[in-house]
């Protein structure tokens, strides 16, 4: 599993006082925190306070590249803020995200293209959040073929079905976990899949519980990637567990243990 | 159409280990033997680098060994009474490049030598011939958790490869391997969960994973080669797929387990045999380091091994 932190993010009171501030060291414990934790990247967003995402972006990533090689996942739903991002960026990058809309797919292909940067698609279009199987794979689909239309690697896609919150959409988890598996069929090579994770547990109770039990059931559906908290333990040692059950990795007695050294 | 070779492209790599320390190195070895370090299964010279070929080990004893047929002893021409001089014919006669010490007079049943005794050994065969040293106890725990440390220090500085820790006993030579600069020898029983149990035990005593070389523990030919060789197979896959835990090179004591077979003990020629195809088969499942015993079989080996790394 690709593990992508979410922990950098102006959502975060911390974080978004950091930015404020101009905390370079506050930002840079929270990506190393994330990394020793066995994050493969991290995830930045500079959050809705943001009064300068445009200043802020590449604030962020030259703070984190400073203290980390890991990839770094540009979060953000306007083009020109992860443009400044790539420009900044020494890192190798993930863009977080186009939507299946022509505009977006227009604007974030050739900049992924142009930064040698992997692209996030998300199954949701400004018509609003698809409600059932069918639809994620209609615009999933129209991702797929936009960016083979425009000479983009398909292996460097990850697709997203689009997480809702478990209180909110009960009857759709069926319908976003076998999207996992029927997204890599679009195409061959298939495209890789992720989760935005903790947006299942979005507003409920027994959060941590939530996201762990959806994360294994993704894994079992042959989910690639997850943006999550690393530092969340038990969500981790689950992770490791399902992959073991998966075959995925060898078994010994202190198997998460090894999993942490590779 | 022209045919395409489908190549696979692998993420990890085996460790490369050096062993014997030459004086430069704080040794008095004349030459050292590098081994692993490949990143590509074996002999798949186009998926990956293969920089280090099999070694291979001549097996000797601090006493005259008392299991071996007479096919085996014959090429050593009475020699084996006297480690010192069977030591010295494999290095000059046979051409060993290093040698695999089997400590076998300690054990209770076939000298019960003390440690003082088996380190006094070690220091007087270490001036005795110039090549990297492999030691391994007699197979008795507790005495080899007396005398191997012994041994270990008397070879300080030589990096040796020492073993063999299992997963009940290993902590004793792990500590051992730590203070006088030594590698590791892992043991399983043809576990790959054990293997890499054992090699996470080992290194969280702070030997490093980068120092232990995995004895899967071998079957010759007809006694279970098949096993083995699947486990050395899953293993490698695992490693190079990323697992560091089992990233280590092999070693395999492909003669001790031939000449135990009725099969090679049957005639001098198919007894020779027998360890050829033993060990090449293991080296084609990716067997880093051969202990090898009959001095005609390690040539057709070491031949072997020529041809196939010949650029």
């Amino acid at each position: 599993m690709f593990i992508i932190g979410e922990l950098i993010n102006g959502m975060y009171s911390n974080i978004s006082a950091a930015i404020k501030e101009r905390n370079k060291k506050e930002i840079q414990k929270c990506a190393l925190d994330q990394v020793a934790c066995g994050a493969d990247a991290l995830d930045v967003n500079c959050g809705p306070a943001s009064k300068q995402p445009l200043v802020d972006m590449p604030w962020l990533v030259e703070s984190i590249q400073e203290v980390t090689d890991k990839p770094l996942c540009l979060d953000s739903s306007r083009p020109a803020v992860i443009e400044e991002g790539l420009r900044a960026a020494r890192n190798k990058t993930i863009i977080n995200s186009t939507t299946a809309d022509v505009e977006k797919l227009d604007a974030l292909i050739p900049l992924a293209k142009k930064y040698k940067s992997k692209l996030i698609g998300i199954a949701i279009s400004a018509k609003g959040v698809p409600q059932n199987k069918d639809q994620r794979l209609e615009l999933a689909a129209t991702i797929v073929d936009n960016c083979q239309g425009q000479g983009f690697s398909i292996e460097d896609l990850y697709l997203d079905p689009i997480v809702l919150p478990v209180n909110v959409a009960q009857a759709q988890m069926k319908d976003i976990l076998e999207s996992i598996s029927e997204f890599k069929i679009i195409s061959e090579p298939g495209a890789k899949t992720i989760l935005g994770l903790s947006n299942v547990s979005q507003g409920a109770h027994l959060r941590s519980l939530i996201n762990r039990t959806f994360l294994t059931m993704a894994v079992a559906y042959g989910l690639d990637s997850a943006i999550l908290d690393p530092k969340d333990k038990e969500l981790i040692d689950t992770l490791i567990t399902a992959e073991l059950i998966l075959n995925k990795n060898i078994y010994c007695d202190s198997y998460l243990e090894a999993y942490r050294k590779k | 159409m022209e045919t395409q070779l489908a190549l696979e492209k692998w993420a990890g790599a085996i460790s490369a280990i050096t062993i014997g320390a030459t004086k430069d190195e704080g040794g008095s070895r004349i030459n050292t033997v590098k081994i692993g370090g490949q990143s590509s299964l074996p002999l798949l010279f186009k998926e990956g680098s293969i920089p280090n070929p099999p070694a291979i080990a001549f097996e000797v004893w601090d006493i005259p060994p008392q299991d071996w047929p007479e096919e085996l002893t014959l090429p050593y021409g009475g020699v084996l009474n006297d480690p010192f001089a069977w030591a010295d014919k494999c290095v000059n006669e046979f051409k060993a490049q290093l040698l695999c010490v089997r400590m076998q007079g300690a054990h209770p049943d076939f000298g019960n030598k003390g440690p003082d005794q088996s380190a006094k050994f070690i220091s007087a065969l270490l001036k005795k011939v110039k090549v990297p040293l492999i030691i391994v106890g007699s197979g008795d725990d507790t005495k080899d958790n007396l005398i191997l440390p012994a041994c270990s220090e008397a070879a300080k500085g030589e990096r040796c490869l020492i073993g063999s820790a299992v997963q009940d006993n290993y902590k004793t030579y792990v500590a051992s391997a730590l203070a006088d600069g030594h590698h590791i020898i892992a043991e399983s029983p043809i576990d790959i969960n054990i293997a890499k149990q054992l090699n996470i035990l080992i290194s969280d005593m702070g030997l490093s994973l980068e120092r232990i070389v995995i004895n899967p523990t071998i079957g010759a030919l007809g006694y279970g080669l098949e096993y083995a060789y699947s486990i050395m197979e899953r293993s490698r896959l695992a490693a190079f797929s990323g697992d560091k835990t089992l990233a280590s090179p092999f070693i395999c004591f492909v003669g001790q387990e031939t000449w135990r077979t009725k099969e090679a003990k049957a005639s001098l020629e198919q007894g020779i045999i027998w360890e050829i195809v033993t060990a090449s088969s293991f080296i084609q499942s990716g067997a880093d380091l051969l202990v090898m015993r009959h001095p005609a079989a390690a040539e057709k080996v070491s031949n072997f091994i020529n041809a196939i790394f010949k650029k």
